[in-house]
């Protein structure tokens, strides 16, 4: 009987691949289908009373969602913060990548740890840090106003939509650098040299051939920026005050304090809808815009 | 036709303590097939990056048509490059490579078609122009980036070690071609290679190089015939070195002390002064004859066959002679190794057939 699995077994390569596949097939099994399938069905559920439940199925938790205004605001809000946190990332990452895989001839994986280096602290401990920073009385408060040049805090820095912004970019910027760093490393120099030759200018092989092939790194970090920082609660939590709530707290809340569980179903799973429409016209559109481009 | 079409004045190209390019002056004729040949190292790639903008000397300058192009940067230059691994841009097709660098000639679309429509088919690659970089053999890849660089109709080709990826069969095919092509379109090639055949077969003229410096440049035959030091006679073709000490003076004649043979009057063609000196003679293997009697030929020596190899056209004879402790190397066209009874021969040697080199 043995011998008949083992010669299965090296027979058959569906067979390696599921063992060896198991043990992640097991925990995101366990760790994410079924809360995920819990979830969406809370979605449909109905909160009777602060203990009780009704299961039986309807959508008016999804009409709730889109008859509050302030839940879709949180939600264009959400997308808008993270659109731009990975806007600016990609902006601060690209030319540090660029710098590190065309012109560091020595000790290039040094520079990307010197560079991630921050990153080897809790999250928590970086968004407390950036609370010291941009507090009233924190370092840039403080520093301007003992310079002379400011009578008053600047308040626009500490709990606000600004603040988010900042502690995002900088939570996510090592991400980034490192999917732009391979696409851009993985380049030739001689197509940017030929492109050179034939007469185009700096800033034209750029957009031609730069671009073009560094696009597969630049879709990677819009995703794995874009994806995480929609739902983080954390930092606006901490930093963002009222003006820099986002829709993640909002389900925090229902969760927890307002306690109504399918409401907060609900709007989670809108939010992945959402964040998985937006991630395929990114991605899409990226794509078109630099094959039209080249 | 222009003989200082290319100027190239005191060129050094420094790399930190690396002097890559060193001092080198040399002129390029308009409609020239040039090569620079030397081993990896010796500055040439380097040479010819410094042509088309990619680096800048350290010092000298560099004149094309009588223009000073020294500090153009490389898309201001009228040269174009076919690189080594021919970077074909991976993202766009065929016919979208060829175009490439045409848009910033100011070209009506007419007129850019047809050009593109002519030089594949000059290439002969009509029926590629959908075609990506993955889809095409490592011949092909060598054709548009020949294409997409006559494209532009350039007054200097930079070619860089073009050969140096496709097998021996497709290599021949295509140096001929290349030849042809150039007769053809009349441009000023400048060809980088370390293959010292592919250097003789293609090129006008042939700048030797090593260590930054140019060690000689003339003619593939006179290369060939007339060596000006060990380091060209080595790097050309195959040679034998015999130590020999320079005697008295005889016109255009010097008699010279050749190791453990004797004296001999051999033509001075370096000018060689004749104050006992020490020079080497180099003898090319062909020149040599291998047989199982005695010659009448200058030098006649009696030696044993140690190893030989059967190179089809030809075969090469490894001999140890009694007089030389170096073991020389013949090839002839009619013998194989049966031919001789336990290996013994004698090689004849013309004095002709000897030149003479300064001993470094």
């Amino acid at each position: 009987m043995l011998q008949v699995w083992k010669s299965f077994y090296a027979r058959s390569d569906p067979a390696k691949a599921y063992s060896l596949l198991s043990p992640a097939l097991i925990l995101v099994t366990l760790a994410m289908l079924i809360p995920l399938g819990l979830m969406l069905s809370f979605s449909f559920f109905t909160q009777v009373s602060f203990t009780e439940i009704d299961y039986s199925f309807t959508v008016q938790r999804y009409i709730d969602f889109f008859q509050k205004n302030l839940l879709v605001s949180l939600l264009i809000k959400s997308v808008k913060i993270s659109f731009i946190v990975t806007f600016v990332t990609l902006l601060t990452a690209y030319p540090v990548c660029y710098y590190i895989a065309f012109y560091v001839k020595k000790n290039k994986m040094l520079w990307l740890v010197l560079l991630t280096l921050p990153f080897w602290t809790s999250y928590l401990l970086r968004v407390f840090s950036w609370k010291i920073i941009l507090g009233t009385k924190g370092v840039i408060n403080s520093s301007l106003i003992n310079a002379g040049l400011l009578s008053e805090p600047l308040t626009f820095l500490m709990y606000s939509e600004t603040a988010v912004i900042i502690t995002l970019t900088h939570a996510w910027a090592a991400f980034a650098l490192l999917p732009l760093y391979v696409s851009l490393d993985k380049i030739d120099f001689s197509l940017i040299e030929a492109a050179r030759d034939l007469g185009l200018s700096r800033l034209e092989t750029f957009w031609k051939i730069t671009l073009p092939l560094s696009l597969p790194g630049i879709i990677g970090a819009i995703l794995i920026i874009f994806i995480p920082t929609v739902g983080d609660y954390v930092t606006p939590a901490l930093l963002g005050g009222t003006d820099g709530r986002m829709l993640s707290n909002m389900i925090q809340a229902y969760f927890g304090k307002v306690n109504n569980l399918p409401l907060g179903a609900a709007s989670a799973t809108i939010m992945l809808i959402t964040v998985a429409i937006v991630t395929m016209i990114v991605s899409y559109t990226t794509k078109k815009l630099t094959q039209r481009i080249s | 036709m222009n003989d200082s079409f290319i100027q190239i004045n005191g060129i050094s190209k420094h790399f930190g303590n690396v002097k890559a390019v060193d001092d080198v002056s040399f002129q390029i004729k308009e409609g020239e097939f040039f090569s620079l040949l030397g081993p990896s190292g010796c500055g040439k790639t380097t040479l010819l990056r410094l042509l088309a903008g990619f680096e800048y000397p350290t010092s000298g300058n560099l004149l094309l048509d009588g223009s000073d192009i020294t500090a153009l940067p490389p898309d201001k230059r009228p040269t174009n490059m076919v690189f080594q691994n021919y970077a074909i841009f991976p993202h766009i097709n065929v016919e979208k490579n060829v175009q490439f660098g045409l848009r910033k000639l100011g070209l009506t679309n007419d007129e850019i078609i047809k050009r593109v429509k002519d030089v594949l088919s000059l290439v002969k690659l009509e029926g590629y122009e959908e075609r990506y970089s993955s889809q095409l053999s490592g011949g092909q890849r060598q054709r548009v980036a020949l294409a997409r660089a006559l494209v532009r109709q350039p007054k200097v080709l930079l070619l860089d070690e073009p050969l140096g990826a496709l097998d021996k069969k497709l290599r021949d095919e295509m140096q001929l071609e290349l030849r042809t092509l150039q007769k053809e379109i009349g441009i000023t090639f400048v060809f980088v290679t370390h293959d010292q055949q592919e250097a003789i077969s293609m090129s006008d003229r042939v700048a030797v190089m090593s260590e930054g410096k140019i060690q000689q440049m003339s003619s593939p035959n006179e290369l060939y015939k007339n060596p000006q030091n060990i380091f060209v006679s080595d790097f050309i073709g195959e040679t034998n070195f015999l130590k020999a000490k320079t005697d008295s003076k005889d016109g255009e004649y010097i008699n010279v002390n050749i190791e453990d043979l004797g004296s001999f009057k051999i033509k001075n063609n370096l000018n060689i002064s004749e104050n006992a000196s020490d020079v080497i003679c180099s003898v090319r293997p062909e020149t040599m004859m291998i047989d199982k009697e005695k010659s009448d030929w200058d030098i006649c020596l009696e030696g044993i066959i140690k190893q030989t190899s059967y190179l089809g056209e030809m075969t090469k004879f490894y001999v140890e002679t009694k007089e030389i402790e170096k073991i020389i190397t013949v090839s002839s066209q009619y013998f194989d190794n049966q031919s001789f009874q336990d290996g013994k021969c004698f090689i004849s040697i013309n004095l002709n057939d000897i030149s003479l080199l300064n001993k470094k």
